[in-house]
């Protein structure tokens, strides 16, 4: 079986894995790089698909800056959603194979393996029909949102809501989804997670999830490298 | 050589996807596998490489614009030193299955004579050859346009190319013989014409689209069942006239029958809550809420918007929300989220005097009731004749799940719900 190699990144700035998942995504493309799986999170921000509707955003400029959230726009499906500390968010940076190349497979197979890394916390999670993502009960747990590159190279991913503190997504209406509410891991199980820890649960499972065996890269915060990059990649470079 | 720039397919359930954006413009060079442009479906967003080099001679299709998938929306010129157009770009397929020539572009086609009838000379373009038709026509190596068709619009059913197979047909031309165009670019549609037949093809809108694939999806699913039941409408008919200037007055909207349905429907569905259920695999999922749809007619196709909670409102509130979710829709001003997530649906299928109608049920739902036409009738009352307004209520359901007595017994809740109605809850 393929190996996927998976790391855990800690916090990093919305714009910076941005830009990282742009130079790895080329990488993939020219065959210099592996198929890899980005584990991190991200100061909080609220991030703008290509479907994004304006007045899905509920918070004023002013407050927004105030409350320390930043806001950019991401060249991925899907409508606004929030990302804060308290989240586990996956991007697989990866070439789909012959037989996988099609986008809703893909989706279809992200969600199982994150309903595979809530079964792993004894959380029956579920899909929507028509609403991508992985809910339990009419809250979501996770979001979906992905681009696919020339290639079929994947990017952008998904976003775990580990954590209990959600108070982001009241600043949106995440997904443009009006009349549901979000959860987390520690608000199901009432008790606290490390991020590190579910990244590694995740990563297992999502890696299988997507025909992978994960392959854990414990160095790459230590060596400051992934892909042969230096870490973090663009750091203080043009804006 | 001009080679068309086609909307990918992106995955298997992916009917149409919407250009984001061109990167590259009328004229630009471009090499093969550079992104050309930017589509999104849904939660997916993707770039489009270029299926060849050569220049951007025309873009069909601005960005915003939704495309069906296999759909032309830009062309590329791969050959340098081509003058502009001196090729026509659409290859015609081989002339006849008895004279296959290879074909060459802009030949006028020579009437030939097919071996079963004497077919017009002149080719009527864009009469639909059945990919059943096309697969047996293929390993036969018989030119389907060739074969004179007694189907609808003059189209070759399987039938007549069988027969014309049976009569000697293929013979003349070995599937061996049957060349391709060279230059014909992969993804084009295959150019199909029927002798004699006087055709316009149109390309399916994405609505349009959609519908189909929404309505041959319940009946490769569900197991369909109807069930058909008459209702004495007189007292509702009389309540609706009686209120009708109140509501203008009071809540300034128009007191429909669509509330009075929602209404007694809800009232069934939560007595018989598997009417209001899904199937997921081995599971029935049973749904708490109670969504119900509204079939609203356009001219352009048919949407259902939903009631979310349909039982939590009044006669008043209903009547506010079908009222405005029904405009809204017809100025194409639904939001996403309000056409999704039904739980049921209810339909009138006798808004042009239609006895009753037997609706295709909206998956993932099990059931969906038809709204007939309302008439006075001649009907039998304590054994006397008296003229009341009469209409059939049809229910399909899916037989998985429902059986006959629930569907029934639910039917007859309705029934009985809107023979008695409550005025009081107007």
């Amino acid at each position: 079986m393929s190996r996927l190699r998976c790391a855990f990144l800690g916090r990093v700035p919305y714009e910076d894995a941005a830009r990282l998942q742009e130079r790895l995504v080329a990488l993939r493309r020219s065959g210099e790089s592996d198929d890899l799986l980005l584990l991190l999170s991200h100061p909080p921000v609220i991030t703008l698909g290509r479907n994004a509707a304006a007045d899905h955003v509920l918070i004023s400029d002013d407050d927004r800056l105030a409350a320390g959230i930043e806001l950019h726009e991401a060249g991925r499906g899907g409508d606004v959603t929030f990302h804060g500390p308290g989240q586990l968010v996956g991007y697989p940076i990866v070439a789909l194979r012959e037989g996988r190349r099609d986008a809703h497979r893909y989706l279809r197979d992200l969600e199982d393996g994150l309903i595979a890394t809530a079964a792993a916390y004894g959380i029956a999670a579920a899909r929507v029909p028509g609403l991508t993502g992985v809910w339990v009960g009419d809250a979501k747990l996770a979001a979906i949102g992905v681009r696919i590159g020339t290639g079929w190279i994947t990017s952008h991913g998904f976003a775990l809501n580990v954590g209990r503190d959600l108070a982001g997504f009241d600043a949106i209406v995440p997904c443009g989804i009006r009349d549901r509410s979000v959860t987390s891991l520690t608000g199901l199980l009432g008790r606290e997670l490390a991020l590190a820890d579910v990244a590694r649960t995740a990563a297992r499972c999502v890696a299988g999830a997507l025909g992978y065996e994960a392959v854990w890269e414990e160095s790459a915060l230590a060596n400051d490298s992934i892909a042969g990059l230096s870490w973090p990649p663009v750091a203080g470079g043009p804006r | 050589m001009r080679v068309d720039v086609v909307m990918p397919q992106m995955g298997e359930s992916i009917a149409e996807g919407t250009i984001t954006r061109w990167m590259k413009q009328v004229g630009d060079m471009v090499s093969r596998d550079e992104p050309i442009f930017e589509i999104s479906t849904d939660k997916v967003d993707a770039e489009i490489p270029s299926p060849a080099a050569g220049r951007l001679i025309e873009i069909k299709n601005a960005a915003g614009e939704t495309v069906p998938v296999n759909q032309v929306v830009a062309v590329l010129e791969t050959d340098a030193s081509a003058a502009v157009s001196a090729a026509p770009a659409v290859a015609v397929a081989p002339a006849t299955a008895t004279a296959p020539a290879p074909a060459a572009a802009a030949a006028p086609p020579a009437p030939a004579k097919a071996p079963a009838s004497s077919p017009e000379p002149t080719r009527t373009e864009g009469a639909f050859v059945s990919p059943v038709v096309r697969k047996i026509a293929a390993e036969h190596g018989v030119d389907p346009e060739s074969i004179p068709g007694t189907g609808a619009g003059g189209r070759v059913t399987k039938k007549d190319i069988q027969d014309f197979i049976a009569k000697g047909g293929a013979k003349a031309a070995p599937a061996t013989a049957a060349p391709t165009a060279p230059s014909m670019p992969a993804a084009a549609p295959a150019v199909t014409f029927a002798p004699g037949a006087r055709v316009e093809r149109q390309q399916m809108s994405p609505m349009r689209k959609k519908i189909a694939e929404h309505m041959i999806e319940p009946r490769r699913t569900s197991a369909h069942v109807n069930s058909v039941f008459e209702v004495d409408m007189t007292r509702i008919v009389a309540m609706r006239e009686k209120y009708k200037p109140v509501y203008e007055e009071r809540h300034g909207t128009k007191l429909t029958m669509t509330p009075f349905f929602v209404k007694a429907a809800c009232d069934g569905l939560r007595s018989f809550p598997v009417v209001n259920s899904s199937v997921e695999g081995s599971e029935i999922v049973y749904k708490k809420d109670l969504n119900i749809g509204v079939a609203v007619a356009l001219e352009w196709g048919l949407i259902v918007p939903v009631v979310r909670n349909a039982d939590e409102l009044s006669i008043a509130g209903l009547t506010k929300k079908i009222n405005d979710l029904a405009e809204r829709a017809r100025a194409k001003k639904l939001l996403p989220d309000e056409v999704q997530g039904g739980t049921f649906t209810i339909t009138n299928p006798g808004i042009f005097g239609g006895l009753y109608g037997l609706p295709i049920i909206n998956q993932p739902q099990v059931a969906i009731l038809g709204i007939g036409g309302i008439e006075k009738r001649p009907v039998v009352v304590a054994d006397a004749i008296a003229i009341r307004s009469m209409m059939y209520l049809s229910m399909s359901y899916d037989h998985r799940v429902v059986d006959g007595a629930v569907a029934d017994q639910f039917l007859a809740m309705v029934k009985k719900g809107l023979q008695e109605f409550d005025e009081s809850l107007l």
